[in-house]
């Protein structure tokens, strides 16, 4: 079969794989350098039934596209720095309701209004704990258009296995930059729908009370079962409780249905790894770089190599350590002031081996400047 | 069904102080209900954080309590995709035009289906008293210990300039009106706006030292006049109640099934 070959932009691959895992409500506010999704969508979407909202603003659309995945629809928005600020409140209220949706952030530069137009990775620590309160929470990244594809995909099938909010973090570059993507036939990629419960009319249904393996299967909101919603710490019925047991159980719920399933959600790729002295770890645009500058070196005969991550959070800290491990040195490359090289020297055995190569100035940092921050950190000069 | 069929037994008494007008509203809403002889699968209520937005948790329908300020967003996500039901989004005043303002006159504008009852206390209720946009000058709260220099909105003209096509007002003394208009409003196609004018004894009643409840009640008997009255030009301070604006405007759901329309009519 011919394959369907596209050359087109990061924001408009995210909206392709959106579509592809089924999404069926959008709601946003426009903001650059994520704009392009929007625009996209508010043509794509009615074309196969869906709707597309453009909301008063980033809080409306995010509590928007929370209504209707109760209903049953998947959902999305996007957005960038600012509006993603403006969310925070509302990501709280998906995480305690536990309802699936997916949340991009294309990266600019902050804070406040900062650098629209420019990449940066400054809201990597943003997307962990943004919003208030104990929490988990899957935040996913990708580097080329392909994986960025997957990575969509892939966010909507976590949404909906763990009833949680994901949140895909990319940035300018990869939003923006045109690359060639091969879309994925039908049925290519598995695609995950949420658990719904088998309960017909009439029989009780508990929104809150979870399964033996732990899983709580929805009702869509407005059909056959009526039960409550809220934002309060709630007992199985869904209804407000402050009573100590069920707070710590709940607490304990959230946070562990993410963090224990650490294994599961890891995403990563590596490159020349096998035998690598100097490990560079990155992920989105900044792998980019960091990918040509550990081929460059590998063809100079220098033992170089490349643990790109996919998945941010849960911070995938033992396939880091393990990764790592025979290492000696680790060069985080990232655009911001070091928030992943933090997890990074938590990781591994010995975090003086960990060093940072980033840039914060609006630009994709480049080849040259890992290159001449990995001859200086090995003693070499410039 | 009966009134008492739509409630959540399990889940009275209520968190609501002796007198608060809060109460009064559940009563007479879940009338109106009655009156349209409506489902309980039919009806989604969704509703901010205050006092007011824990009527939410009391009536067995679909029920969504979510963050202060915005509901009307999280019913506009619920009512695109469930078209069918009935929205209900009971708000503080608070809730409704401080923080929520904002989503309260874009909902209106897109005259999207959903029923919004403003139940006006002027006080912020559950955080103790402190002034809303709708205290009016001069009166008193836990954060205006000398006097509220803000001036407060009038819902009615707000609603009207915004684009609602239901635009009603009442009090927690006149129930009757009540049951009615709230009838009205919610077989209203398109976005309908009810102000409730009601009372909180414990803040706004204490710190405005307006007496009791009955006193408080009894103060929107003697102090409004029905919409359109003769009272109204002998006595221009008197709050006029009733039906202010009921109009027949394309609804947003149905709009956006002709978006849907053409977007399909243009892949041929
Ligand atoms: C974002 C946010 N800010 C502040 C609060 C605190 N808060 C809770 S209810 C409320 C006001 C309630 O007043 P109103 O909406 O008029 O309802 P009432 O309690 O009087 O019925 C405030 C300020 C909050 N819950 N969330
Ligand atoms: S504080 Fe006021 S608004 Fe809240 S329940 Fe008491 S009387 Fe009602």
């Amino acid at each position: 079969m011919k394959k369907n070959i596209k050359f087109i932009q990061g924001n408009e691959v995210c909206v392709e794989a959106a579509l592809y895992a089924g999404l069926d409500f959008f709601a946003g506010y426009p903001i650059t350098p994520s704009t392009e999704i929007s625009e996209h969508l508010s043509k794509r979407l009615p074309e196969k039934g869906g709707k597309f909202l453009q909301m008063e603003d980033e809080i409306a659309s995010l509590c928007a596209i929370i209504g209707a995945s109760l209903t049953g629809c998947k959902v999305l928005t996007a957005t960038s720095g600012p509006g993603f600020s403006l969310m925070q409140e509302a990501l709280g209220y998906a995480i305690m309701a536990e309802i699936p949706c997916v949340i991009v952030n294309v990266q600019r530069g902050g804070p406040s209004t900062g650098n629209p137009t420019h990449v940066s990775q400054g809201d990597v620590n943003q997307a962990r704990w943004g919003t208030h309160g104990d929490h988990a929470i899957i935040v996913l990244t990708a580097s080329n258009h392909q994986d960025l594809f997957n990575i969509t995909v892939d966010a909507f099938n976590l949404a909906e296995t763990y009833r949680t909010p994901v949140i895909l973090l990319f940035d300018e570059v990869i939003g923006h930059m045109r690359e060639k993507l091969v879309m994925p036939e039908k049925g290519e990629i598995e695609l995950v729908d949420r658990l719904r419960t088998s309960l017909g009319e009439g029989i009780d249904y508990h929104p809150y009370l979870p399964r033996e393996d732990g899983r709580l299967p929805m009702s869509d909101f407005g059909g056959v079962h009526r039960y409550n919603v809220t934002g309060l710490f709630h007992d199985m019925w869904g209804f407000p409780s402050d009573n100590p047991q069920v707070v710590h159980g709940l607490i304990r719920h959230l946070v562990d249905k993410i963090e224990n399933n650490v294994h599961q959600i890891a995403r990563f790729k590596e490159f020349f790894m096998e035998d690598a002295r100097t490990v560079l770890v990155s992920y989105g645009a900044a792998a980019r770089s960091a990918l040509h500058i550990t081929k460059n070196r590998r063809a100079r005969g220098e033992r170089v190599g490349l643990l790109e991550l996919q998945s941010l959070w849960p911070f995938p800290s033992h396939i880091v350590r393990e990764k790592c491990a025979s290492a000696q040195k680790v060069i985080v490359v990232e655009m911001n002031v070091g928030q992943i090289l933090k997890e990074v020297k938590n990781a591994v055995d010995n975090p003086e081996k960990v060093f940072l190569a980033n840039r914060v100035d609006g630009e994709l940092i480049t080849p040259t400047d890992i290159k001449s921050i990995m001859r200086l950190i090995h003693g070499k000069g410039v | 069904m009966a009134v008492k069929d739509y409630i959540r037994k399990r889940f009275f008494p209520h968190i609501w102080c002796p007198g608060c007008g809060h109460g009064i509203v559940l009563n007479n809403l879940l009338r109106a209900i009655e009156k349209l002889k409506l489902k309980k699968n039919e009806i989604v209520m969704t509703s901010g954080i205050g006092c007011s937005s824990r009527i939410s948790g009391y009536v067995d329908f679909h029920t969504l309590h979510t963050i202060h300020g915005r509901a009307l967003c999280f019913a506009t996500g619920v009512k695109m995709n469930r078209p069918e039901l009935k929205l209900i989004v009971p708000m503080g005043d608070g809730d409704a035009l401080a923080i929520g303002g904002n989503h309260f006159i874009h909902a209106a504008r897109r005259n999207i289906d959903i029923t919004a009852i403003i139940m006006n206390n002027r006080i912020y209720g559950m955080t103790g008293g402190q002034f809303s946009p709708l205290s009016g000058y001069g009166t008193k709260g836990t954060t205006a210990p000398f006097m509220n220099i803000d001036h407060g909105f009038d819902v009615v003209e707000l609603s009207k300039a915004a684009g609602a096509t239901f635009v009603a007002r009442t009090s927690t003394y006149h129930v009757k009106q009540m049951v009615d208009i709230l009838a009205d409003a919610i077989d209203h196609k398109g976005f309908s706006v009810v102000e409730i004018m009601s009372q909180c004894p414990t803040y706004f009643g204490r710190k405005n030292k307006l007496g009791g409840a009955t006193d408080m009640m009894t103060f929107y008997k003697d102090h409004t006049t029905p919409v359109g009255s003769k009272e109204k030009k002998a006595n221009p301070e008197l709050i006029e109640r009733g039906i202010f604006v009921h109009e027949d405007l394309p609804e947003y759901c149905n709009e956006y099934d002709k978006v849907i329309e053409m977007a399909k009519a243009s892949l041929k």
